[in-house]
């Protein structure tokens, strides 16, 4: 009699399962047949009136059911779940191609982020930042590097002075001079900051600039080291294949003096347009620093050796970027600083 | 400086094509800017002869030339220059033909009628306007009778040629000639230069102690003068050769006898002037000071007021030049000039640049002598004239010189080789230079042996004694920049070659620091750029008048000044003392240029003169400007708050009513701790007006310094609680003019210990509240430490608050 009830049962949950359109009616058919009052239940509870061995096979039908009950309940769980999540995400796609809700960053005006880059590279080979004021004494600015008291450079058309002693400084070579006074060897700085000259602005020029001043003193540094370095310092700012030359120059706070030139990044120097043809650009000022220099700095000079470079930060930023017209540092288009967020 | 190649290869006979010419000469520190190809490309340009000019049947500007160009049949040729006539020889460019730049010469009509070429100047065949002989400046150019018609014109006249053109550094003045690059090349590429030919005839008339005496009555301004005469004067064209060289070399060729000093002054760095006899009144030259306000006109026609430090030529009545500059009109060489004088002297070179500067007259010969010249060369140079005033047949050479050469006697022995240098400053005595090659090789890194550096020197003309491990070295006397050992060091570098030097780098010294302020700058930045602003840079200096436009009272520390001497105009004549005109103007112009919305932010030192000789205050400051979008009031108080917050500054803000800048009712000036650190707020309708924004914006000022010195970015661990909060939110009905504040203030006060937090979310002023009260609602959050509190805990907490709230502060709850 259980079995044909079993049966009955099985065929019953068959039609109402398969019916179910929604989760809570499989829900509705799962307490019908599985639940504390289940009919399924009432079979298993009524085989207490049974003997062992009927009991023994009619519980193993019963569960049997019980199993195949349960499999044809998951299988409509997963099935009506899934065409309610059909419906739910076909009303709730969004059109990917949208922009994003807007966030405003700002950006870091281009001369900050390439003097940032710039000593970035100089603190990993071990170089502290020290930065000096930009008005300066004559005697920091020209007097102590070995500039020639006539030289001129001095003169009214090239330097803005404040008084006959001071004056706004024209590169940040000064901070050697402030460094060698305030500290003994090793030195190992680099400074960046503005720096002034008479020049009216127009697409190359400008009154004020940016220069990065390098400055190594210690035993035993070389002509060899400064070319490393410096080679080091170009590859990571423009690319590993770059290569690096050294012309002799003139400087009078450095001797030997050197101006380093790079291949061209844009043409790898075949000769384009960045590098004018010549394969070649300049880079920076270098050099060996002039024992004059060292002494204002009471630095032994038979000990101790140093190199020293300076370049410039603009002229830096306009090849890295391709801006052809100084004067848009200083003009505050926010199209143009925004370009470098 | 212009070299051109094959007056160069005259003198050094170095064995590389151009290319490697350059590379090597860049490389050994004679940098090069470019090299002009003359006659490149250029085709079919030959040698014509002007067979007739006739007028053009329908043009008064153009004339129709026949002309024998060798071939078959004359060439018809139009052209509009008015300076060719029968029988000239012109340079044609014929149809087919190229000219310098690509130009092609098509067969064409001009008017209606056919032209079979084009007559050339010398400025279409490449030669800038200001090396063209005055004869034939605006027309076509008129040869020499001695080419052959028909013959290739580039080729001809030798005009498919090289010119380098060297940037010359200043320490270098003797390279700023031909004989100058000529020793610097033949060091470089170790071959034997040869010195130009100044071996005069030696057939002479009379003596020049005949014709001239000469005193120097300032021997420190002048360390030599060198009086040559030259008679039976005959003035006419220099020949071609030298003309050519002359305007390859970037002059003007004017006659022989200017030609031969401008010559010999590229050739030898050497600046000569010739001067008519006949205008020297007694015979007399005397090298002495100007008198104080004494008027005289240079050769250019100019009259100049002199002052009392000038050194003057003079003879024995009157000036008749400024020394090293220019000479004077009274005793220019003319046409019919029979006797001359050439001056070839030494001068002291900052004199020169004073004088040079002073009248404001900058020429070749005080250019070069302001750099500094040797006065050994003055002997040389004059000789190289004579002969070469004898070999173009210009005039008689006579014997001998008036040369007053004060310090000669001073001379120093030494060298044979080597007649003795000078030391810069003019002074003749100089020892030897002592090199140590040890020292040479720890300053390189480098193990360059001592014969190699001995090698080196030698190539370079010095005259090198060589003793274990030191080299004792005389420079050739025109190497005015060699004085001590770290100068022959450079020498030994780049003659071996910098690209030899090995590329190493350094042991370490100590770990890299950055100042903390240098620190925190930086954080404040990056914070603004996080909050959406973006980085402004503007000058340091700016005009005075923008502490006016923000309304600066007269005794605002803003009108502390350090001022320029030498401005480049009223606009950029002081250091600025606040950074917010700068940012005025900056949003200005973005508004001009329809930017829809802008927020910027600019950090950089600010001037404040101490009132004393001592360098001024340099203080860092931080301004901030921002206008369009959602832009307002909290907006840009909430980047300040992330601001603050990034730097751990606590700070106030209390209603600022009567700054000019700013909108009376939304300011805020802000304080940390005792001290004022900025205000913000929106800018005055006013102040917007005058700098042309016309939407509300809103800017800031902050000592910059200031945060920095109260900046504390360390951060201590607080434990994250154990117990849940429960949150409560009241809405106050207070008065309108009880801040936000305050009331925050009151709640602290009496909120008790379990009271967490306070945050304002809702003001509410209007309809739904009584006339002259506004709803202020806040979350609180109550919690505990020890355990999670219950309902009646915080009941009876909130009511505390409650009634506290009301006799402290009015106010009352608003839904109660």
């Amino acid at each position: 009699m259980q079995n044909t009830q079993l049966r009955e049962i099985l065929s019953e949950a068959k039609d109402l399962i398969a019916k179910a359109a929604s989760r809570s009616e499989t829900d509705e058919a799962r307490i019908k047949f599985l639940g504390k009052k289940g009919k399924l239940t009432e079979i298993l509870r009524s085989m207490g009136a049974l003997g062992p061995d009927e009991r023994k096979a009619l519980g193993k039908r019963a569960n049997d059911a019980r199993a195949e009950i349960e499999a044809m309940l998951a299988r409509k769980f997963e099935e009506v779940k899934a065409a309610e999540h059909a419906l739910r995400f076909s009303a709730e796609t969004l059109d990917v191609t949208e922009p994003g809700a807007e966030i405003r960053l700002g950006a870091k005006h281009p001369i900050t982020r390439t003097i940032e880059d710039i000593s970035r590279i100089f603190m990993r080979m071990g170089y502290s930042v020290t930065e000096g004021p930009e008005v300066e004494t004559v005697f920091n600015n020209f007097d102590a590097l070995n500039a020639a008291p006539n030289h001129p450079s001095r003169e009214f058309t090239d330097t803005f002075y404040v008084t006959k002693d001071t004056l706004l400084r024209t590169q940040t070579s000064p901070v050697q001079v402030r460094t060698l006074l305030s500290q003994a060897p090793p030195i190992k700085v680099i400074s960046p900051g503005r720096c002034f000259r008479v020049d009216t602005a127009d697409a190359t020029h400008s009154p004020m600039f940016h220069q990065v001043e390098g400055l190594l003193v210690d035993e035993g540094v070389s002509m060899a080291d400064l070319k490393g370095t410096l080679d080091a310092f170009a590859k990571q700012m423009f690319g590993s294949d770059v290569k690096t030359r050294f012309r002799p120059h003139f400087f009078p706070f450095t001797e030997p003096s050197a101006e380093m030139d790079m291949s061209c990044f844009k043409c790898g120097g075949r000769g384009c347009r960045v590098c004018k043809g010549g394969g070649w650009i300049e880079v920076l000022g270098c050099g060996m620093v002039h024992p004059n220099v060292l002494r204002v700095g009471g630095v032994d000079t038979e000990r101790y050796t140093g190199f020293a470079f300076g370049m410039g930060v603009e002229r830096l930023a306009m090849l890295r970027h391709g801006i052809d017209d100084i004067r848009l540092f200083y003009e505050n288009d926010m199209r143009f600083i925004e370009q470098f967020g | 400086m212009l070299i051109p190649l094959e007056w160069l290869k005259e003198y050094v006979n170095f064995d590389a094509d151009v290319d490697a010419f350059c590379e090597r000469m860049i490389l050994t520190g004679s940098n090069i800017e470019g090299v002009r190809r003359y006659g490149e490309g250029v085709e079919k340009v030959v040698v014509g002869k002007i067979l007739s000019v006739e007028k053009h049947e329908n043009s008064d500007h153009l004339v129709v030339t026949r002309v024998d160009a060798g071939g078959a049949a004359p060439l018809r040729i139009v052209t509009g220059a008015s300076n060719v006539s029968e029988g000239d020889l012109v340079p044609v460019a014929l149809v087919g033909g190229v000219l310098p730049g690509g130009f092609k010469i098509k067969k064409s009509k001009l008017r209606g009628v056919e032209s079979e070429g084009m007559l050339c100047s010398a400025s279409e065949l490449g030669f800038d306007d200001k090396v063209i002989p005055a004869a034939h400046k605006d027309g076509i150019w008129i040869l020499e009778k001695e080419y052959e018609i028909g013959a290739d014109f580039v080729e001809a006249a030798g005009l498919r040629t090289l010119v380098v053109d060297f940037e010359i550094t200043p320490n270098r003045p003797d390279c700023l000639s031909v004989v100058g690059m000529a020793r610097e090349a033949a060091a470089v590429f170790d071959c034997k230069r040869i010195v130009p030919n100044a071996r005069t005839a030696g057939r002479h008339a009379n003596k020049a102690e005949d014709f001239i005496s000469v005193e120097v009555r300032r021997p420190d301004l002048c360390t030599r003068y060198i009086a040559r005469v030259i008679t039976d004067v005959k003035i006419a064209p220099s020949p071609w050769w030298m003309q050519k060289r002359l305007m390859l070399a970037g002059m003007r060729p004017i006659n022989n006898i200017v030609d031969i000093t401008n010559y010999v002054m590229l050739e030898y760095g050497q600046p000569l002037h010739a001067f008519d006899i006949r205008t020297i009144e007694g015979g007399r030259i005397i090298v002495d000071t100007a008198s104080e306000g004494e008027s005289f006109t240079t050769l250019d026609g100019v009259s100049r007021t002199l002052s009392a430090d000038m050194l003057m030529i003079k003879d024995a009545e009157k000036s008749v030049g400024v020394a090293g500059v220019m000479g004077g009109l009274n005793s220019e060489v003319a046409d019919d000039t029979k006797t001359i004088l050439i001056e070839c002297a030494a001068f002291n070179a900052d004199a020169i640049r004073l004088t040079s500067r002073k009248l404001g007259l900058r020429t070749e010969a005080s250019a070069r002598y302001a750099q500094g010249i040797s006065p050994e060369l003055a002997g040389e140079a004059a000789e190289r004239v004579c002969a070469l005033v004898e070999r173009l047949g210009a005039g008689y050479v006579t014997e001998g010189a008036a040369d007053v050469y004060p310090k000669r006697d001073a001379r120093l022995s030494d060298g044979a080789a080597v007649s003795a240098p000078p030391k810069a400053g003019g002074g003749l005595s100089r020892a030897r230079i002592e090199l140590r090659v040890a020292r040479a090789n720890k300053v390189l890194g480098a193990s360059i042996e001592d014969a190699e550096m001995v090698s080196y020197l030698r190539r370079l003309e010095m005259d090198v004694r060589e003793t274990p491990g030191k080299l004792e070295v005389l420079p050739p006397h025109v190497r005015l920049d060699l004085n001590e050992e770290e100068d022959l060091i450079e020498e030994v570098a780049r003659m071996h070659g910098y690209d030899r030097l090995a590329s190493t780098l350094p042991a370490g010294a100590g770990p890299a620091t950055v100042s903390r302020a240098a620190n925190l700058r930086d954080l404040a930045r990056d914070t603004l750029v996080a909050a959406g602003y973006g980085e402004i840079q503007t000058y340091s200096f700016t005009g005075p008048r923008g502490v006016d436009d923000i309304g600066a009272p007269v005794s605002a520390k803003e009108r502390r000044f350090v001022r320029l001497l030498n401005p480049l105009g009223e606009e950029n004549s002081v250091m600025r003392t606040t950074l917010l005109p700068a940012m005025l103007e900056t949003l200005a112009l973005n508004y001009s240029r329809n930017n829809a919305r802008v927020a910027a932010f600019e950090i950089g030192n600010t001037f404040f003169d101490r009132g004393d000789a001592s360098l001024p205050e340099e203080r860092i400051s931080l301004s901030m400007g921002a206008y369009g979008g959602d832009m307002d009031f909290f907006r840009m108080k909430g980047a300040l708050e992330l601001l603050f917050k990034k730097l751990g500054v606590r700070v106030v803000y209390e209603a600022e009513r009567d700054a000019a800048l700013w909108h009376p009712g939304r300011c805020a000036r802000v304080f940390a701790g005792a001290a004022r650190i900025g205000a913000f707020g929106e800018l005055h309708p006013d102040a917007a007006a005058r700098c042309g924004v016309g939407t509300r914006c809103y800017v800031a000022e902050f000592d910059m310094a200031e945060l920095i010195e109260k900046a504390n970015v360390e951060r201590a661990y607080v434990p994250l609680p154990r117990y849940p909060a429960a949150e409560r939110d009241i809405a106050l009905l207070v008065k309108e003019d009880v801040t936000v504040k305050r009331i925050e203030d009151a709640i602290r006060a009496a909120g008790g210990k379990l009271l967490e937090s306070v945050r304002l979310f809702d003001v509410y002023k209007g309809p739904q509240v009584a006339e002259g009260m506004k709803s202020a609602a806040f979350n609180l959050i109550y919690r505990s430490q020890e355990r999670t509190l219950t309902d009646e805990e915080v009941a009876a907490a909130r009511d505390k608050l409650l009634t506290a709230l009301e006799k402290e502060i009015g106010a009352v709850l608003r839904d109660a």
